[in-house]
């Protein structure tokens, strides 16, 4: 059973998630959810353990051999987005559990939690595979139950981001599939590490060039790089809470790490770097992306498009670390990768608690939210501190290292950037923590903190971001080894 | 018999190129909801057209094996297409049930008004 | 009972944090409150105390905490410098909580519990960067100080304390974030170490211009050590209550970077490297920022904005003694952090106890106080006359080893600022003093008759007061310190 874990972990959410919709009441697709999504986090730890010693684990569906067969095929970076993703979506569900009274309808719920357990089925399935169709496949199951996820809540403006989102997503899987169409028409075959054994004999090829270009547009779109990041704020300011933290810290997580994996393994360095010299064009976007996302941010006045735009700003760096072409840039990248969906998630599920007791999370609702909501508002507190990158937090290891290979390059002025960016972070956090510990006049605040339920996923995935910034050495030494493997 | 030697020696690849660009065109430059549905579509059928394409084999013959034929045509481009085509289904229905709910929400299907009520978007 | 080493650093570190969890746990009601501080406020200096005994004979007191970053580590490392910052922030906290619990009482301030909860943790903090083997521990617990005296610097709640605090801390992380901390790693990535070395780790690593470069950094950078243009956080945090000014403000967050910037010169750059360096326009810096600090509190009329910029002034003694790189002017920096925390604390102690008792806030209305508050003007005169530099006084000696090394060095820039910062010290003090006890007391004062004596705020002023006499005589327990660091470092 347990040589079965990378093939069980895809297929159970997405054989449940129907299963979720036979039933009428409500509480048992939470049970279902939750029991999944649980088995989803075992299953990656354990992979995660497995691949941490350097094994490479080799699945064939149907026993049939590759490159006939599709292979599914985990390394310590599959492993370790595979444990993140999880993470998070069990956090989510929980958070979910207690939060959906307040935007979904309890009816609707079996249908809200299947569209969840088919999106993390397709993430999962993304992150395994190693044949480029499949990853097309579970990129569309994905992508389309998180265009129906966020048009959930029913709310009008919600309906219009998930309309938009669907549009931009669609494009950007349609330009993905174009390039997969080219690259097999170069190759012949469609698993990943037979393309790229033959890749290098066919890699001056118009078509492998095409190829390129289009998968970096249709990732492009997916990851929210700048200038192709328009439907991200809509999508998660007007999803419900538990699915922006969701989104928030995977699907684009998920995507960069398709990135990673086609720039570095399919299309190999060489071609990217030497002959494409692709990091002339992501290095600019992404500092674009960094300083003009958080001067964004800063003028918002719903909190949740001020963390969209921070994620944004958030994605600029992990692209900025890849586009510096080197193996400290890489793994500074994955270490940024890892602890900001955590602090991201967090935030917005903190968010969600605001919302859940106060209705809405604009600006005026956070006065004095230290004195009504003080255990909501450290955690926001820690979150933003994790954004500016202040010690302690994982933020300020991902800076370090992402400041470090930028020096060690000699990449000077993507130092100033990330430097940049983080004073500008400090800009919109401040703004939120200073609201927050004064209040506005003399009415008397209310202790009313969230309920534990709504709690206890917060602190789970900001205690994970924590321990990454006060024992990094782990995190450090895993993104290394990857960086030099895919090297 | 005329009319198949000059249809064989059209570079289709340019019908995909053109069909795609109307496809994008439209979803950019349309302001009404289906209408822009319907340029997601051409876009995407471009894309299928491509997969076929390429995967006729010259002189080859429909890949059913039989003892005289040494030549097949290229089956699994096919089989990937049905697989997006259903996708793309999918895709499309999603979106059609989200443009009936925003007519319900809006009471238009204009991009331009809707951004109007939507002062927050740009 | 004997501590091993490890363990007795490990117990003054974490006193004040356990103190500030007591305070928060049980201090809802004032009499328990102020017992658990001043008990735990007095603990530390024995604690420390004891360390520093045991330092001074000999023993080797280090610690690594964790693991951190791949090569390096959080961990302390006693040694002379830090033992003698650490010393002096351990010793002037309880009669800081002494002073402090009666003036927030007096004043009729609220929420006392998180105040000082607060300020322990602050001093924990302040402890922290004294004790710091490396760079990267240092510029943690650097940034911890900053963030936890925010809360401190609000403490009112106010909208004037909201913006003055948001200059505060928008000024200390942004300099840190945006100037410190590249500064720190592009250390690291040209040397391979954060590990704080006697004779340095930039020697022959760094070419000459990026040094010059690499120092402003950490000039500007480390902001609080104020700097002008970085300077301004100092004259917003004057809206904090008085003990928050006088601890942290005068003793522990700017000792801190003042700390900060003699442990840079001396064990990240050393003293070679730094004579050979083109130090002369940073030397001019510092020396504006001398002279023109001290104008500027020449024209405030606000007490405690006065003393605000006279410390600015009186930190670029300091810098300015480390980086002339010579033995003299490193003494007479390192003597100076001593002397004018106990001389700045007694002048804001004593503007505390003058506007708790009269509500008198600015200079121009002084006049006569010396009569009914002889105790505190006497105390407030010593103060003066220390930061000014005139024997008897501690301010004295550090003056003179300043004016040594600075004619030593030849750098007679520095020795035409150090005159000319003595002489407007003189001219924003001395006016004070003659019209506080020769003038006649103004008409209309708001004298609070039936204020109690506060007899504890009288002791803490006194108490430093005292030691700043007694350094004068005694200076030889930290001359020898200082001696035995030069020929450790040169």
């Amino acid at each position: 059973m347990l040589a079965h874990i990378p093939i069980l972990i895809v297929v159970l959410p997405l054989v449940i998630a129907p299963v979720c919709l036979l039933f009428r009441s409500p509480e048992i697709s939470k049970l279902l959810a939750t029991i999944v999504s649980l088995f989803c986090v075992v299953g990656s730890l354990f992979l995660l353990d497995i691949t941490f010693s350097g094994t490479i684990i080799n699945y064939e569906l149907g026993a049939w051999e590759p490159p006939w067969g599709i292979e599914y095929k985990i390394g310590l970076l599959g492993a370790l987005i595979a444990t993140i993703v999880s993470i998070i979506g069990f956090a989510c569900v929980v958070f979910s559990i207690t939060y959906n009274k307040h935007e979904i309808h309890e009816e609707r719920s079996n249908k809200f939690y299947a569209l969840l357990l088919l999106c993390l089925s397709g993430l999962l399935g993304m992150i395994m595979t190693n044949d480029i169709f499949n990853l097309f496949v579970f990129l569309e199951i994905s992508s389309l139950s998180s265009y129906a996820l966020v048009a959930s809540s029913q709310k009008p403006k919600a309906l219009w981001a998930a309309y938009r989102y669907l549009i931009a997503g669609t494009i950007g899987a349609t330009f993905i599939l174009l390039s997969i169409g080219m690259l097999y028409m170069m190759t012949g075959t469609l698993n990943m590490d037979d393309i790229s054994s033959r890749l290098p004999d066919v890699h001056s090829s118009a078509t492998t060039q095409a190829a390129f270009a289009f998968l970096t547009v249709g990732l492009s779109l997916k990851v929210a790089l700048f200038p192709l990041h328009f439907w991200l704020p809509g999508a998660y300011t007007y999803a419900p809470s538990p699915i922006s933290a969701f989104l928030a810290g995977t699907t684009t997580k998920v995507s960069l790490y398709v990135f990673i994996k086609f720039f570095f393994s399919l299309f190999g360095t060489e071609l990217t770097f030497n002959e494409i010299n692709f990091e002339y064009i992501m290095g600019p976007l992404s500092a674009a992306a960094i300083i003009l996302a958080s001067l964004s941010a800063i003028y918002q006045t719903n909190i949740k498009r001020m963390l969209a735009y921070s994620s944004i700003a958030q994605l600029g760096y992990m692209t900025l670390g890849i586009s510096m072409a080197t193996k400290e840039g890489l793994s500074a990248s994955i270490i940024h990768l890892t602890q900001h969906a955590f602090a991201k998630s967090a935030l917005f599920l903190a968010l969600g608690c605001v919302i859940f007791k106060l209705g809405s999370a604009n600006l005026d609702n956070l006065k004095g939210l230290g004195r009504r909501m003080p255990i909501t508002t450290a955690a926001i507190i820690v979150g933003g501190l994790s954004m500016i990158g202040i010690p302690l937090t994982g933020g300020f290891i991902s800076k370090w290292y992402l400041i470090q290979a930028a020096m060690g390059a000699d990449l000077w002025l993507y130092a100033v950037t990330i430097v940049l960016g983080s004073v500008l972070a400090l800009v919109y956090v401040g703004r939120v923590v200073e609201l927050a510990f004064f209040k506005s006049s003399d009415e008397q605040l209310q202790l009313g903190e969230a309920p534990i339920a709504l709690q206890a996923p917060v602190w789970l995935l900001l205690i994970a971001n924590i321990y990454l910034g006060i024992f990094p050495d782990s995190i450090i030494s895993v993104a290394r080894y990857i960086a030099e493997g895919l090297f | 018999m005329q009319i198949f030697n000059i249809a064989s020696e059209i570079n289709y690849y340019w019908g995909v190129i053109i069909l795609m660009m109307i496809g994008f065109y439209i979803v950019i430059g349309h302001s009404n909801l289906i209408k822009k549905l319907v340029g997601l579509s051409i876009f995407q059928s471009a894309i299928f057209i491509f997969f076929i394409l390429m995967s006729k084999v010259d002189g080859g013959t429909a890949p059913i094996l039989a003892e005289e034929y040494n030549i097949y045509s290229n089956p699994l481009p096919h089989v990937l297409i049905l697989t997006a085509i259903v996708v793309s289904i999918a895709t499309t229905s999603l979106a059609l049930a989200l443009v009936v709910r925003i007519r319900e929400e809006f009471k238009t299907i204009d991009e331009k008004a809707i951004l109007e009520i939507n002062d927050d978007e740009f | 009972m004997i501590l091993t080493a490890q363990t007795h650093l490990l117990i003054v570190f974490l006193l004040p944090f356990i103190g500030a969890l007591l305070i928060y746990l049980f201090g809802k009601t004032e009499s328990i409150r102020n017992l658990i501080v001043i008990t735990s406020a007095a603990l530390l200096p024995v604690f420390m105390l004891s360390l520093a005994y045991r330092f001074l004979e000999g023993e080797i007191l280090g610690l690594v905490l964790l693991p951190f970053l791949e090569n390096t580590n959080i961990g302390f490392n006693i040694e002379p410098i830090g033992l003698l910052f650490a010393c002096i922030v351990s010793v002037l906290w309880p009669f800081t909580a002494l002073y402090s619990s009666q003036y927030m009482q007096e004043n009729g301030y609220e929420n006392l519990v998180r105040f000082f909860s607060w300020f322990s943790i602050s001093i924990g903090c302040a402890l922290g960067v004294a004790f710091s083997n490396n760079l990267i521990t240092l510029f943690i617990f650097y940034e911890l100080l900053s963030l936890c005296t925010y809360p401190l610097v609000a403490h009112k709640q106010d909208s004037q304390s909201k913006a003055k605090a948001r200059i505060y801390l928008a000024i200390l992380l942004g300099t840190s974030l945006a100037l410190f901390l590249p500064a720190i790693i592009w250390t690291w990535t040209a040397t391979g170490t954060l590990e704080f070395t006697p004779g340095g780790i930039l020697a022959g690593k760094v070419s000459e211009t990026n040094c010059i470069i690499l120092l402003l950094l950490f000039l500007l950078g480390v902001s609080k050590v104020a700097m002008m243009p970085v300077h301004k956080w100092l004259p917003s945090a004057m809206v904090a209550p008085t003990p928050i000014s006088a601890l942290l403000h005068a003793v522990a967050v700017v000792k801190a970077g003042a700390f900060t910037i003699i442990k840079i010169t001396t064990y990240i750059f050393g003293f070679n490297l730094l004579a050979s360096m083109q130090t002369e326009w940073l030397i001019y810096l510092t020396c504006i920022t001398l002279v023109l600090a001290s104008y500027i509190a020449l024209l405030q009329d606000n007490l405690k904005l006065r003393l605000a910029y006279s410390t600015i002034s009186q930190l670029s003694y300091i810098t300015l003694g480390a980086l002339l790189a010579h033995p003299l002017a490193l003494a007479g920096a390192i003597f100076h952090l001593v002397a004018h925390a106990f001389g700045k604390i007694i002048l804001f102690f004593a503007a505390g106890a003058i506007s708790t008792k009269t509500s008198i806030k600015r200079v121009s209305q002084m006049d006569g106080i010396g009569k009914i508050m002889p105790w505190t003007m006497g105390c407030f005169a010593i103060g003066a006359v220390s930061m000014i530099g005139i024997p008897p006084f501690s301010g004295f000696i550090s003056k003179w080893y300043l004016l040594q090394g600075a004619i030593s060095s030849t750098q007679y820039v520095a020795v035409i600022a150090l005159v000319i910062g003595t002489l407007l010290n003189t001219a924003y003090f001395v006016p004070v003093l003659y019209s506080a006890f020769f003038k006649e007391l103004k008409e209309d004062l708001p004298i609070a008759e039936d204020k109690n004596k506060a007899p504890g705020m009288i002791i803490a002023i006194v108490f430093a007061a005292a030691v700043t006499i007694l350094l004068f005589f005694f200076p030889n327990i930290i001359i020898d310190n200082i001696n035995a660091l030069t020929s450790m470092l040169t």
